[in-house]
């Protein structure tokens, strides 16, 4: 009987052993200057080009822009210290911050910014791919941008993130990017695509040096995933939490949460060249049926977030506090679509001519709130006989139906700034050919004439008028109904402090982290 | 009757013959799985170079315009079969090409995910096989006992389980609660437990129930009868009789379960945010990265060869008897 004792002894021991293995780490240590900063998001790297990466090199502050922006939108210096244009608005030039260097040790030239300012110009689908710029040059220490128009938003342009400038080492054959050699105050330490990347503090940044010399970033594809990360101590620094698990974690009192009110508005696009969706009678019947206030607090858990203009607050150039709001108002809704020939049918849909009111949205789960805002739609013009079919699918599939003329709704979330400057997004989404993430089959001649004048910037005294305008024409015409604005959230953990947000998402600020006492 | 028996082996030898069609078997299974691969992408709805301008762009970022770039710089207009004709000609120049949405070697960043997932499994494998095959053997000591009860009760216990469940509970417990390990991620040593662990529970219940029914089976047989009664210790009859016989049922039965496994391991990689092939191949299919599908089905069809190559080998290495006889009448 030895035999078998010696073999329930055995397997105990290999359990134990097994389990101590697991947990011989124990729990993490102090923080000390070198640990490491952890931030967990949802953002997967796939590639490192800036033009198509994203902000992710801006956030993590590796790599900077010519021109920054504050929290307000206001252009600041970044690479460039500052710019001037020629009398005719046709030649800016750019001065650059002397003494910059880029990771690999070489200096921030103006030759190596104008390379890398005509790469990301090459690069389709940027801001600056689609600006008048005729060239980029290297003069005389600065940098020279010739236009073939005069252009006033471009400074806020050269701070959108996919005009980045990375180092000349960073380039491969054909200008493909093969690292990213930036001239933040971080640099990256070891970079491992799509899910992480461990930075160090730049031994050569020329301000002020970060308290946390040491970042991780891990990104992780699932909401639950992530709240346990935070709520476990594993993440210091958490993005992209779901509304419901905020709530537990702010209740459970283990972490901190820091949030801020996003440029970004969740829209439904509408098809105004639609045979339906033409009547603007419709679309403001379409708006007062949304419960703004109801979805905003059921889905985002947060009631302020229900959107009564297409600019939030947090755009203050753009908000407008004149504007009539949109409301709930179910009967008036009722009450235009009669005005506009729709009346119920037998089964309770309503009917123009034989013909039921029935149409399609398209949407993507992407963001987790817009297929649950889909629905919830779905359910208030239902209550008004309209028979909506939500189609939840691949993003692309917004743009493509606008070019083919398929779609009838898009909901998805917009951000206007981007490029610092609503304007230029502005102009793109509302000019008089409609845009992929803008107006589809409508233009209006006062709206896209005010747009032109404010980017040819001959009229810098008007810019508040011209505001004001878009904003009124946009609210009574409603090429697009707003939802909901957006509010981004972080978790962070007990250990770290000074954490504050960017609404523009430029930059996480981790160079402002410390850790807690 | 005069019965002359005459036995010998293939003149290759087992190992040779098994190589031998496994190499063939490979071949084929490339071929149609690539092929199969190319003809279900081109036939899902959707724009490929608007789903393509999605993964390189980013979900609210996709225009027509870098959709159009995309179509012009991978040639998307050409017809399907020279594309076919293409990846082939790569495939037999042991080229794998380049993402459509990354832009780097299809090779490169399948070796990381195909070394990341293999990671993943050989660890829930041999946590499995000592929690399952130990589990098992004790129970089979004493058939109907208290430990052979409690095992039937782990078995439904962590089959009933679902391994997204599970891994949840064992993040709560083992990252929230007692904050020992880390909750999800890559790049630390420990960050592999908690998701090894998750598989290795739901497999080793069915090792447990194996071993068990293979020891109980192979204690009764009368080779093992006679190793006892011709004086054999307890021991020598376990290593030498009971752990050899039951062996080449158990190889048998992992080599399913491994294939299974690397199959299975999507959910928890996803849950833990693990980068393997499950996560590899619902990305690239979701971008139609039609290079990247491709190589990940590529990989797993490969790897059910290998296993089925090892899991074969090892029997043969197990069981001496040979695999042809001839018998002489």
């Amino acid at each position: 009987m030895s035999w078998r004792r010696m073999k329930v002894v055995g397997a105990s021991l290999a359990t134990v052993l097994m389990m101590a293995g697991c947990a011989g780490q124990g729990a993490p240590s102090s923080p000390t200057p070198e640990h490491p900063v952890k931030v967990v998001g949802p953002f997967e790297l796939h590639s490192l080009d800036p033009s198509t990466a994203g902000g992710f090199f801006t956030r993590l502050q590796v790599a900077e822009t010519l021109v920054d922006a504050d929290t307000q939108g206001n252009l600041q210096p970044g690479l460039s210290t500052r710019w001037d244009a020629s009398a005719d608005g046709l030649s800016w030039r750019f001065t650059l911050r002397p003494d910059a260097l880029f990771h690999d040790g070489t200096a921030v030239t103006a030759d190596a910014v104008a390379s890398a300012l005509q790469a990301a110009r090459a690069k389709g689908g940027t801001p600056l791919s689609t600006a008048p710029v005729t060239t980029i040059t290297a003069d005389g220490g600065t940098v020279r941008v010739d236009l073939a128009k005069k252009f006033a938003p471009l400074a806020a342009v050269l701070a959108h993130t996919g005009t980045q400038i990375l180092a000349p080492s960073s380039y491969g054959p054909g200008n493909a990017v093969t690292k990213v050699v930036g001239s933040g105050p971080y640099r990256i330490e070891r970079l491992e695509q799509p899910a992480n990347i461990e930075l160090t503090a730049f031994e050569k940044w020329q301000g002020r040096k970060p308290a946390i010399s040491k970042v991780q970033y891990q990104a992780a594809g699932r909401a639950e995933s992530r709240t346990l990360m935070a709520e476990s101590g594993q993440a210091d620094v958490t993005f992209g939490i779901d509304p419901t698990s905020l709530q537990r974690l702010e209740r459970a009192s283990k972490v901190t949460i820091e949030d801020v009110t996003l440029p970004r508005t969740i829209l439904l696009k509408v098809n105004s060249g639609h045979e339906i969706l033409g009547d603007v009678r419709v679309r403001r019947a379409l708006s007062m049926a949304l419960d703004r206030e109801s979805m905003a607090t059921a889905v985002l858990r947060d009631p302020e977030m229900a959107a009564t203009q297409l600019f939030p607050p947090s755009l203050p150039a753009w908000h407008q506090h004149s504007v009539t709001p949109l409301t709930h108002d179910p009967s008036g809704a009722r009450g235009l679509l009669a005005q506009a020939g729709w009346h119920p049918g037998d089964d309770g849909t309503l009917e123009r001519n034989g013909k039921k009111f029935t149409v399609s949205l398209r949407t993507f789960p992407d963001r987790p709130e817009l297929p649950i805002l889909a629905t919830a739609i779905q359910a208030k013009l239902k209550g008004l006989g309209i028979a909506l079919d939500v189609k939840v699918g691949n993003s692309s599939e917004i743009p493509a139906g606008h070019q083919d003329g398929s779609l009838e709704f898009g909901l998805y979330a917009r951000n206007y700034a981007l490029v610092p400057d609503a304007l230029v997004t502005l102009a793109d989404d509302f000019g008089a050919d409609g845009a992929d993430y803008g107006a589809m089959g409508w233009n209006n001649a006062i709206l896209t004439s005010t747009l032109n004048t404010m980017a040819s910037g001959s009229d810098p005294g008007g810019q508040p008028d011209g505001r004001r305008k878009v904003t009124e024409i946009l609210q009574s015409e409603l090429p697009v109904i707003p939802v909901a604005w957006y509010r981004q959230s972080a978790v962070v953990s007990k250990r770290v402090e000074g954490l504050s947000l960017d609404p523009l998402e430029r930059s996480w600020r981790l160079t402002d982290l410390i850790w807690a006492k | 009757m005069n019965l002359t028996t005459s036995l010998h082996r293939s003149p290759a030898g087992p190992v040779l013959r098994v190589l031998r069609q496994r190499a063939l078997q490979a071949a084929a299974v490339a071929l149609l799985v690539s092929t199969a691969c190319f003809a279900i992408v081109q036939s899902l709805p959707g724009d490929l170079a608007f789903r393509i301008a999605a993964g390189r762009y980013g979900y609210d970022q996709v225009t027509a315009a870098s959709a159009d770039t995309v179509r012009a710089e991978l040639g998307l207009d050409r017809p399907a079969w020279q594309q076919f004709l293409d990846w082939t000609g790569d495939l037999f120049t042991l080229n794998l090409g380049t993402s459509l949405v990354t832009g780097t070697s299809v090779a490169g960043e399948l070796g990381l995910y195909l070394w990341s997932s293999l990671q993943l499994a050989a660890a829930a494998l041999v946590l499995a096989l000592a929690l399952g095959v130990a589990g098992g053997a004790l129970a089979a000591c004493r058939p109907g006992g208290v430990l052979d009860r409690l095992t039937t009760l782990w078995v439904s216990g962590s089959r009933a389980l679902p391994p997204f469940l599970l891994g949840l509970l064992l993040i709560l417990v083992f990252s929230v609660h007692l904050g020992v390990l880390p909750a999800a991620g890559h790049g630390e040593t420990r960050s592999i437990v908690l998701p090894a662990a998750t598989l290795a529970v739901g497999l080793s219940g069915l090792f447990a129930r194996v071993t068990r029914d293979a020891v109980a089976d192979v204690r009764q047989s009368d080779y093992v009868r006679f190793a006892a009664a011709k004086g054999l210790g307890g021991r020598m009859v376990f290593l030498r009789h009971i752990l050899r016989n039951t062996g080449v049922t158990l190889i048998s039965y992992v080599g399913v379960q491994m294939l299974i496994l690397i199959e299975g391991v999507v959910i928890v990689e996803s849950l833990f945010a693990w980068p393997g092939l499950g996560h590899a191949l619902v990305h690239a299919i979701f971008w139609r990265d039609l290079p990247m599908i491709q190589a990940t089905a590529l990989a797993l069809a490969l790897l059910v060869v290998a296993l089925n190559t090892a899991v074969d080998l090892g029997a043969v290495a197990l069981d001496p008897r040979p695999r042809h006889r001839e018998f002489v009448l």
